[in-house]
């Protein structure tokens, strides 16, 4: 599935309980308030363990989720513009994370800079339809993407550090 | 001194410029200029055996008993949805066949990228799928109407929007479609089908092409009778190859034109079998392109679908059956049935999976026939330990308060 750290950073994100989506009326904003708090707490939990590398939000309606991540490679920091849509059927199906911003620069990634997640992916999140929300989303999918794709990404020179771009 | 981003802007704005070009010119030869190439519409299909007639083959089909009455195929509506490899060879099958109407659904925009596949042309790359699919079909088959939308229908306005126009998108405004093709590329574009054709009570047929390209599928789902998109795991075709030797650094997906074609002809074939009436309409219908084996197998709906319409069409089909007058059987048909109780646990191999966890995340493995698989189990509900980590706890927050707090982290 994913190594230690991951492993670990995911059990201590809290399950989720309400089986709904952003069809469902007072359900939904049920599920939503669950979504922020294990949210609230898998970013705690994160600066805890000083490895805060994203930040959330939504529209009012929570269908439209919009933020940063950042990754720490050699010293420097790498910051991204990630958002995403919250599909009909989610959560039965997880939402696709985009980051516009490399779109085009790798081949793991599909049109409009979503990103391809590993074939171990769905089945887990499949498996765990409804107790797993967005911050497991961030910490499967998002955080191992980056893992591997940002230091490849540099090393092909196809992404600079952004204040270095900018003395150059 | 112009810098990187100055002049990657002016590129963009140049590529605007020439597809607006494209589109002008385009709309031009449509208007005039090139009316030699476009003929006029036909009002009744003719069976006339004439150079001029494009119906006359399809007409044959009459005189040879093929098809009781072929000029029906003029009064359906088909919507499309996906005009990627699979779904714009099937549009202009449809196309050629003469059916009443298209609606297609497409978000993306044609590239250069997708010339490995067949019906797209390299001087379309800019314009909307939808909208160059259109101006070809058009030319091809001027009977037919054509309505398409140019958006991604897993969001929750265009979902909406997709709904309303499958249940009123027929050749009658107001009338729903008579058939729905799902011709994406994602398991989320085919969950928001599923999930609006098992609320409208909507026919229609799935269909895939694996990531690795060499094997596919076409599946007929009648909500409530058989197995819907979410009775079960994505069932896939087994390949045969040896997983350790599957490459898969570097990319999301291949693609092949005969593979894409191949399905898109089995597609097609089954949607004018299935309105026409002719032949038999297969229920899941799988290709593998490594050993040219066809495997087909039909499935019951699952009582235990997660998704709940499924399981209302499923004791509405129940009910009109019981109502029913017993018919005699004049051809009992020999399928297999696809049961998903008391199944076997199968116990699948999975390469970076502890013991541990590969016991808890595999479940029944429904029994199907040689060839078909599933892309992965679930456990059953119950038997369902809740791994470790607790639940959210409740607080009095309201949701604002929970958004205000996120914002301030």
């Amino acid at each position: 599935m994913a190594d230690e750290v991951t492993r670990k950073a995911v059990s201590e994100i809290p399950l989720l309980k309400t089986n709904s989506g952003p069809r469902d009326k007072e359900l939904w904003v049920q599920r939503l308030r669950e979504e922020y708090l294990a949210l609230i707490k898998y970013v705690e939990n994160n600066k805890t363990a000083d490895n805060d590398w994203f930040r959330l939000e939504s529209n009012k309606e929570g269908t439209r989720w919009f933020g940063k991540c950042w990754y720490i490679h050699d010293l420097l920091k790498y910051e991204f513009d990630i958002e995403f849509d919250i599909p009909v059927t989610y959560p039965a199906t997880a939402p696709e994370v985009a980051i516009p911003e490399l779109d085009g620069k790798t081949a793991k990634m599909y049109r409009g800079g979503k990103i391809c997640l590993t074939d171990h992916f769905k089945p887990l999140w499949a498996r765990n339809v409804p107790k797993f929300g967005l911050a497991h989303l961030m910490a499967l999918g998002l955080g191992p993407w980056l893992a591997v794709e940002i230091p490849d990404l540099i090393a092909k020179g196809l992404i600079q550090h952004k204040e270095q771009q900018n003395n150059s | 001194m112009t810098t990187v981003e100055e002049l990657k802007l002016r590129v963009r704005e140049l590529e605007n410029e020439l597809i607006k070009c494209k589109q002008k010119r385009c709309a031009e030869e449509d208007a005039g200029g090139n009316q030699m190439h476009h003929r006029p519409r036909i009002e009744k299909m003719s069976a006339e055996v004439v150079d001029s007639n494009p119906y006359s083959r399809l007409m044959a089909l009459k005189r040879m008993g093929i098809v009781e009455d072929y000029e029906k195929i003029r009064t359906f509506s088909v919507a499309v949805v996906g005009v990627g490899g699979v779904g714009s060879v099937t549009a202009e099958m449809l196309t050629r066949c003469g059916i009443g109407k298209l609606v297609l659904f497409d978000y993306d925009k044609v590239e250069l990228a997708n010339m490995n596949r067949l019906f797209f042309q390299p001087h379309q790359a800019g314009l909307s799928k939808v909208e160059a699919a259109e101006h070809t079909l058009r030319s091809i088959n001027p009977d037919v109407s054509f309505e398409t939308h140019n958006y991604n229908i897993t969001t929750m306005d265009n979902f909406t929007h997709f709904m309303d126009r499958i249940s009123h998108g027929g050749l009658q405004e107001g009338n729903p479609v008579d058939l729905v093709l799902s011709c994406v590329d994602n398991f989320e574009a085919r969950m928001a089908i599923n999930t609006g054709c098992n609320e409208l009570g909507q026919i229609w047929m799935e269909s895939g092409v694996s990531e690795n390209a060499v094997s596919g599928h076409i599946q007929l789902i009648i909500p409530g009778e058989t197995a819907c998109f979410a009775c079960a795991p994505p069932l896939v075709v087994a390949a045969n190859i040896d997983e350790k030797t599957l490459k898969r650094e570097g990319v999301c997906a291949a693609s092949l034109p005969t593979t894409m074609g191949v399905v898109a002809g089995l597609l097609v074939q089954n949607v004018l079998k299935y309105l026409l009436g002719f032949g038999t309409v297969s229920h899941y219908l799988g290709y593998n392109a490594m050993q040219d084996f066809f495997p087909t197998m039909a499935m019951k709906a699952n009582p235990q679908c997660d998704d709940r319409y499924c399981r209302k069409q499923q004791d509405e089909y129940k009910r009109k059956e019981a109502e029913r007058p017993k018919q005699e059987v004049v051809v009992e048909k020999v399928e297999e049935q696809v049961v998903h109780e008391d199944n076997e646990w199968g116990i699948e191999l999975v390469s970076e999976v502890t013991e541990e966890e590969l016991k808890a995340a595999s479940g029944p493995k429904p029994d199907l026939p040689e060839g078909i698989t599933v892309a992965y189990t679930i456990p059953d509900k119950e038997k369902t330990v809740t791994p470790a980590g607790e639940t959210v706890e409740e607080t009095e927050q309201s949701l604002e308060e929970l958004m205000a707090q996120m914002k301030k982290m």
